[in-house]
């Protein structure tokens, strides 16, 4: 018996130090994904991210990443794993990963945990999104300008938060410019099933929609919209190669320079836990380039949006704007604050249909 | 509410879109699982046959040879599914789960060149008169030749298990291998080519994903299709007819909900979208509700390793 201890300390001592030298070596970051790397959206652009870092710090980091992990109890466990593997930072960058990133860093003090998109931090959970509903903004606007049914279809992942502000923010835009438009909303309830998305994206044109905006992360609608000759936008990344006559500009997210901070910060024993929540104006929300098809005086309306979004002159959410029901939200010339913004739960006026619960 | 906005013409014509690769897969799996193996490996098998479909395709400029080239692919890697089982006698539970990431992963590295790239557009049946026939024609005349051809096989199917001597034999392998091997029959062959006719079926019908209905290659793209169609074939409790109507259904509802939601219609979307599964749960459930004619339609060896020693 005492043999054994002394050999578990001897191995435990062992692996101790064979950690601390490896520690000195590199630091490991680890992402898990919820899609795959190809997905040519949403876990493409974070995994673009994840290749910027390697490039910033070449071999004094190691970077791993598990894709198509589902949200849940699952996500724990490739979480766990990379932890005891050594990982000293580790991105997860789905909402759904939310609790299971909470559990796991509790049990791991020392490592260094970032939720994408949700809003639980912890001592070592930060928690990080970008403001897409301003990208969201300036593609509503476009779609206003551009739709002749008047009706725009909108393909949503899940009721949460981000999800539903990027509707009520499209919407905003595009009724500003067009008092008539129509937003037909079509919950998929999966981030990433092309044939699903495909099949919405169909069921919306057939429904009278002649732009698509989406929530989902294929470009699967996109190249429907191509098929049948209609408008859509890019979503998380460019997808200009997915429908070269349909795409009227884009959402892309440029995750790099974060991920680059945030990895510094690791390795200057820096990091602490905190909320950022980046914009157009910080570069982590990018507008594609606009396509041919959109009129001369659109696109510069468009980018005085965009502009002014920048310069922080224009809110994406300034009053007067009413709930669905019709209660006030905002007054005249006021603008949402972040932490409405964060936890929003409700339609703005004028939206069809209710929030699935 | 307005459901006079749901053309039940485009509906049905839609919905026989989103069903086909289900049915294709189904339909072969069926035929693995009558002679008496079950392949977990449809979703790899699929993908593969997927990726295969449209790199054929995007090279000669031709959807048939993509479907081709799907077809034989997923019956190459099947073919690895059946030497694992049936010459080193593998567990087949095993190997199936193991041929879907093989196949994933395999699928997504040939794939790697190949995104954002449209596939050559498939050509769509034209008669004259019959596709201009208003409802009867978009419904029945106006589609992709696969469709007809998905039909075609599930009767071929049917009357080659039903009416042939061959289908008999091969029915008679999944029912009591060792009976039928004492009888003569060729156990093995037969069961290796009751493999890879469903996995060609599931190459077809991962390629019907890829070049027409999404139309493009995207990593992971058959995002559970395959298990889907493994439920269908339990679903049509191994009736090649049943199939047809598992796999429409299993459409149907899911076109139905999201044209349903479309529109605006007053029900909860989370019952709409559970609305699929749920009728697939519950005719599992009526149909399995007779315990005797239920067991009596699963192939007795089914899942059971053959040994001629035995």
């Amino acid at each position: 018996m005492k043999l054994l201890k002394t050999l578990m300390a001897g191995a435990a001592l062992v692996v101790g130090l064979g950690g601390m030298a490896h520690a000195q070596d590199k630091t490991k970051v680890g992402f898990v994904y919820v899609g795959p790397v190809g997905d040519f959206g949403w876990s493409y652009e974070h995994d673009q991210g994840r290749k910027a870092v390697e490039e910033a710090f070449g071999d004094k980091v190691e970077t791993t990443f598990v894709e198509s992990v589902p949200e849940g109890a699952d996500s724990e466990r490739v979480m766990t794993q990379m932890a005891l593997s050594g990982a000293k930072l580790i991105f997860t960058t789905s909402f759904g990963y939310m609790d299971p990133t909470i559990n796991v860093a509790k049990k791991f003090p020392d490592v260094k945990f970032e939720h994408a998109t949700g809003y639980k931090q912890a001592d070592n959970v930060s928690t990080y999104s970008a403001r897409f509903y301003e990208g969201r903004s300036v593609i509503g606007h476009i779609a206003g300008h551009m739709t002749e049914t008047d009706t725009i279809g909108y393909i949503a992942s899940f009721p949460i938060p981000e999800v539903i502000r990027g509707i009520n923010a499209s919407y905003l835009a595009a009724k500003a410019v067009n008092p008539d438009v129509k937003m037909k909303i079509v919950w998929v309830y999966t981030w990433f099933d092309p044939g699903k998305e495909a099949d919405a994206a169909t069921a919306l044109i057939e429904q009278g929609a002649d732009i698509i905006m989406q929530h989902t992360d294929s470009p699967a609608a996109m190249t429907i919209a191509e098929e049948k000759g209609i408008l859509a936008f890019g979503q998380a990344s460019d997808m200009k190669q997915f429908g070269p006559n349909a795409r009227l500009s884009s959402i892309i997210d440029n995750w790099a320079p974060y991920y680059i901070a945030r990895t510094q910060a690791v390795m200057d024993g820096t990091w602490e836990s905190g909320n950022t929540w980046d914009g157009i104006k910080e570069g982590m929300v990018e507008i594609g380039e606009f396509s041919d098809k959109i009129p001369a005086d659109v696109q510069a309306s468009a980018t005085a949006l965009k502009d002014g979004i920048v310069a922080g002159t224009t809110h994406s959410f300034t009053g007067p704007i009413n709930k669905q029901d019709g209660t006030p939200w905002l007054a005249e010339g006021e603008t949402a604050d972040d932490g409405t913004l964060a936890t929003m739960n409700f339609y703005v006026e004028g939206i069809e249909g209710e929030i699935p619960q | 509410m307005d459901f006079s906005a749901i053309s039940v013409v485009s509906l049905l014509a839609t919905l026989m879109v989103a069903a086909t690769p289900i049915l294709l897969a189904a339909i072969g799996e069926l035929v693995t699982e009558k002679s008496g193996v079950l392949n977990l490996g449809v979703e790899g098998m699929m993908i593969f046959g997927a990726i295969c479909g449209f790199i054929a395709a995007v090279e000669t400029g031709s959807p048939l040879i993509g479907f081709i080239a799907a077809a034989a692919g997923s019956a190459a890697l099947s073919f690895l599914f059946a030497i694992l089982t049936q010459y080193l006698l593998a567990n087949q539970v095993a190997s199936g789960l193991a041929l879907t990431l093989f196949g994933l992963g395999l699928a997504a590295l040939l794939g790697h060149q190949y995104t954002g790239i449209k596939p050559p557009s498939s050509p769509k049946l034209d008669l004259p008169i019959l596709s201009d026939l208003p409802v009867v024609g978009p419904i029945l005349f106006n589609h992709d030749y696969m469709i007809y051809f998905s039909i075609l096989l599930v009767a071929g199917v049917w009357y080659f298990l039903k009416f042939t001597r061959k289908g008999l034999v091969l029915r008679a392998v999944g029912e009591n291998h060792d009976a039928a091997h004492a009888l003569g029959y060729k156990v093995i062959r037969i069961r290796i080519l009751a493999i890879m006719f469903g996995g060609a079926c599931a190459g077809l019908g991962g390629a019907y994903l890829s070049l027409i209905r999404v139309p493009q290659w995207t990593e992971g793209m058959t995002a559970g299709a395959g298990w889907i169609a493994l439920a269908i074939v339990v679903f049509a409790s191994w009736k090649p007819w049943r199939i047809i109507l598992g796999a429409y259904l299993f459409g149907g509802v899911t076109i139905l909900q999201l044209n349903l939601q479309a529109v605006g219609v007053d029900i909860p979307v989370s019952y709409l979208s559970m609305a699929p599964y749920l009728v697939t749960i519950i005719v599992l459930v009526i149909m399995s509700a007779d315990r005797k004619r239920a067991s009596l339609n699963a192939p007795a060896s089914l899942g059971r390793i053959f040994h001629a020693s035995n």
